[in-house]
């Protein structure tokens, strides 16, 4: 008899949302993580979308104990060019209404709470594990190895154990990840009081906002800025690709003081003291990097299987339905008393069935079409602060004038050129 | 006034908590004077890139140094090498970097 029926690595979205699904339906689960405590190796912006932990913990926002910041009542997007910007900004408290739609977050904070919900429901929880193999039986897994040589042994592992997945490497699902497959983003967390934040981006008390910034800011890297407000914090950070910052050479840390200098964000976020610092992989490849999710004993799930929607910001959401669903085609398994990659591949049907599998389809070509054009977040972010500039400036000539400068700056990249090259954008759009 | 005074890397990695490992989880395959560090790497991409400034080329000592007590495990080295030089693992349980943020 194995040790448990789930053993479940990593105490991420992913893997707290299947040992959580798994401990409710009676299997004896475990959760390892290597942190000294559930997300001391985490690190996201951190926006979360309401829906998918509302399908795991009903009604989340009204448990006092739950760390959420600020519901998000307004989105910005803020194209930049040299020191200008344009941006596009929608507020709506409708946001907030039912299933809140997405809140900031600091994750440790929340990643602790999360852990708790998922040892309620009674799971085990053992921080400070690091597990450095997989136990196989020929090609069946059947259990982990932890750093100080304890083995356990399990009718499924689960590999929750984020971008870098070790595990998925080691159980020979896929190769080392290439710079051009992964973001790496820098962030620091910037101490604010809660009244200057609502000041700063006019918002009611206790609500949120969350900023991007594209083009300039990003040095001619495929990547973004982000700032979001937390309740007395502010979280400052940039990705971009990794092989954009191996063909650089820029640090990001450094990237990230240069975008605090910029003027779109400089007055935002003066005064406040970091607090912390981090950095982190986002695992970008796509439907492309996906290794296979299922094996024999085993299932891959979150940042460890590539489930990143970046045109959407998406990420934790689809961490937190692969966890679930991972967990619910382990139940099931256990049920029929197989555990093998043909029972187990249930989970793949499923997630084939919801938002995921098919938004990672829709936009699985979405940033090579867009690297494609070296030019892209140069070019397209100018153009609009160039349109912009015309549009708002009286300088006594006739507007036709204006509009045939305006018309001569779209003619000059030629309308069928950016026609092809922002059809892509589309599946970012909606 | 500004108080963003931590520009520099080792100024933020000063604010972070560590709990130090009994020994290094990042190990260079070849670390002598024949790695391809010293002879065939020409950017060095780990040691400009390295968001913890794990990395630095000695080049008295003809090699790259490793502060693997900086790292904060986000594996874009084992990456960016172009040689496949880097080994590097997880800390042991416990170990490295605790973000109180993240």
């Amino acid at each position: 008899m194995p040790d448990f029926d789930a053993i479940v690595v990593g105490a991420g979205p992913a893997g707290t949302s299947a040992a959580l699904t798994l401990a409710r339906r009676g299997l004896k689960t475990v959760l390892l993580e290597r942190g000294e405590y559930p997300g001391a190796k985490n690190v996201q912006g951190a926006v979360l979308y309401g829906r998918m932990l509302h399908d795991i913990v009903p009604e989340f926002w009204k448990d006092p104990d739950c760390p959420l910041e600020r519901p998000v009542v307004e989105q910005r997007t803020v194209l930049t060019h040299g020191e200008d910007s344009v941006g596009f900004s929608y507020k709506s408290r409708r946001f907030l209404e039912g299933v809140p739609n997405a809140y900031t977050l600091i994750r440790v904070r929340f990643d602790r709470w999360y852990a708790k919900q998922a040892e309620a429901a009674g799971a085990e929880l053992y921080a400070g594990v690091t597990v450095r193999e997989l136990l196989k039986d020929g090609t069946r897994v059947v259990g982990v190895k932890t750093s100080e040589g304890d083995e356990l042994t399990a009718s499924v592992v689960l590999a929750c154990d984020g971008v870098n997945s070790l595990l998925a490497q080691k159980a020979g699902l896929r190769p080392e990840l290439k710079p051009e497959e992964v973001a790496l983003g820098a962030k620091e967390v910037l101490e604010l009081p809660s009244e200057r934040i609502e000041e700063r981006f006019a918002l009611e008390k206790g609500e949120g906002a969350t900023i991007e910034y594209f083009g300039s800011v990003t040095q001619g890297m495929l990547g973004y800025g982000f700032l979001y407000t937390n309740k007395d914090s502010l979280s400052l950070g940039v990705g971009c690709r990794l092989s954009d910052y191996q063909r650089t050479g820029l640090r990001p840390s450094e990237h990230l003081e240069a975008l605090k200098k910029h003027p779109a964000v400089r007055r935002l976020i003066e005064g406040a003291k970091t607090l912390e610092y981090s950095a982190h992989l986002i695992p970008e490849g796509g439907l492309r990097s996906m290794p296979p999710l299922a094996r024999d004993g085993l299932l891959v799930a979150g940042d460890a299987a590539q489930m990143i929607n970046p045109a959407f910001r998406e990420g934790s959401n689809l961490a937190m339905t692969a966890g679930r669903l991972a967990a619910e085609a382990a139940v099931e398994a256990k049920a029929q008393g197989d555990f093998s990659e043909k029972t187990l591949s249930s989970y793949v049907e499923k997630l084939r069935g919801c938002y995921l599998l098919p938004d990672l389809e829709e936009t699985k070509d979405l940033e090579e079409r867009i690297a494609a054009v070296p030019d892209f977040l140069e070019f397209y972010p100018g153009l609009a602060c160039a349109l912009a500039r015309l549009r708002f400036t009286v300088d006594g000539r006739p507007k036709k004038e204006h509009l045939r400068e305006a018309l001569g700056l779209l003619r000059k990249r030629g309308f069928l050129r950016m026609a092809r090259e922002l059809w892509p954008l589309r599946k970012a759009a909606l | 006034m500004t108080e963003h005074a931590k520009e520099t890397v080792e100024a933020k990695l000063g604010l972070l908590e560590y709990r130090k490992g009994p020994e290094p989880h990042i190990h260079l395959k070849d670390a002598g004077a024949s790695a391809p560090c010293v002879s065939r790497c020409e950017k060095r991409p780990c040691v400009s890139v390295c968001p913890a400034k794990v990395y630095e080329y000695d080049e008295a000592g003809a090699k790259v140094l490793v502060a693997w007590e900086n790292c904060i495990e986000c594996g874009a080295c084992r990456m960016l090498c172009p040689f496949d030089n880097i080994l590097c693992d997880w800390p042991a349980g416990g170990f490295g970097v605790r973000y109180r943020y993240g």
